[in-house]
């Protein structure tokens, strides 16, 4: 008995559109939230910004975002790597290379903002 | 299909690309959602590449004892540095207002053709505005 698989097609990408498009909002709201907080105050002294992101709140919050950022930039790298790098072995070492960049960045951003 | 591909008798010289090469990149004339598009892709890139990158640079330094903070507010001071963040604050910029755009096409939102247009031209002219107002706060204007 044989069952009929279908290999290609655009739903196999659906996913990742999807997710492409959540982590944009993520970051859209995050940017808002932040950019209002720093047109709308004062000149930023360095008191005031470490307030700022000593708060668990924001904490959380600003790792959440680089999390969404690098599931985002994967997605629209990989776009990029598909559309111009042909060869397998060139393209897949690019996307090796973009994944642990993309995880060492979050692990970076948590260390950065647990050390205040 | 649309005009330029179909190639126009009336209009005679009027370039027809067949294969398109990265030689001719310069030559193609986009419609304003083709260079919002292109934009799009180009600041994506830009911002994974530099973009964030520096970003963490700077979010380690301002955030750090007080001598990196100190190193910051001396690297943020010199002009060309500004002229960088400016750079990365407008790929910022035209990214998140033609991301929205997207977004709202892909809600079925704005897909008539002089919509679309007129929708590309304002994520050209808003990001450009909000990349001013920036620029504004950057150089100490309020």
């Amino acid at each position: 008995m044989t069952t009929k698989r279908i290999v290609v097609g655009a739903h196999y990408g659906l996913k990742d559109w999807l997710a492409q498009r959540i982590t944009a909002v993520v970051l859209a709201a995050y940017t808002v939230v932040l950019g209002l907080a720093i047109l709308a105050g004062p000149p930023l002294a360095q008191a005031s910004w470490k307030a700022l992101f000593a708060s668990p709140f924001i904490r959380v919050l600003t790792v959440l975002a680089f999390v969404a950022l690098a599931w985002h930039a994967w997605i629209g790298v990989r776009d990029i790597y598909m559309d111009y790098i042909k060869p397998t072995a060139v393209r897949l070492t690019l996307q090796v290379a973009t994944i642990v960049l993309l995880f060492a960045y979050v692990i970076w951003a948590a260390n950065i903002l647990w050390s205040i | 299909m649309s005009e330029a591909a179909r190639g126009s008798g009336a209009a005679g010289a009027r370039p027809r690309y067949r294969n398109i090469d990265v030689g001719q990149i310069l030559q193609y004339r986009l419609p304003p959602a083709g260079i919002v598009s292109i934009l799009h892709r180009a600041s994506g890139a830009v911002l994974f590449l530099f973009g964030l990158p520096f970003l963490l640079y700077c979010l380690q330094l301002s955030l750090g004892p007080d001598a990196a903070f100190a190193k910051f507010k001396a690297m943020a001071a010199n002009p060309l540095a500004k002229l960088v963040f400016l750079g990365l604050i407008w790929a910022y910029l035209h990214h998140f207002c033609a991301g929205i755009r997207y977004l709202l096409l892909d809600l079925h939102i704005g897909t008539e053709k002089d919509q679309a247009r007129t929708s590309s031209f304002a994520v050209l002219a808003v990001s450009l505005a909000l990349t001013l107002v920036f620029a504004l706060k950057l150089f100490g204007a309020f």
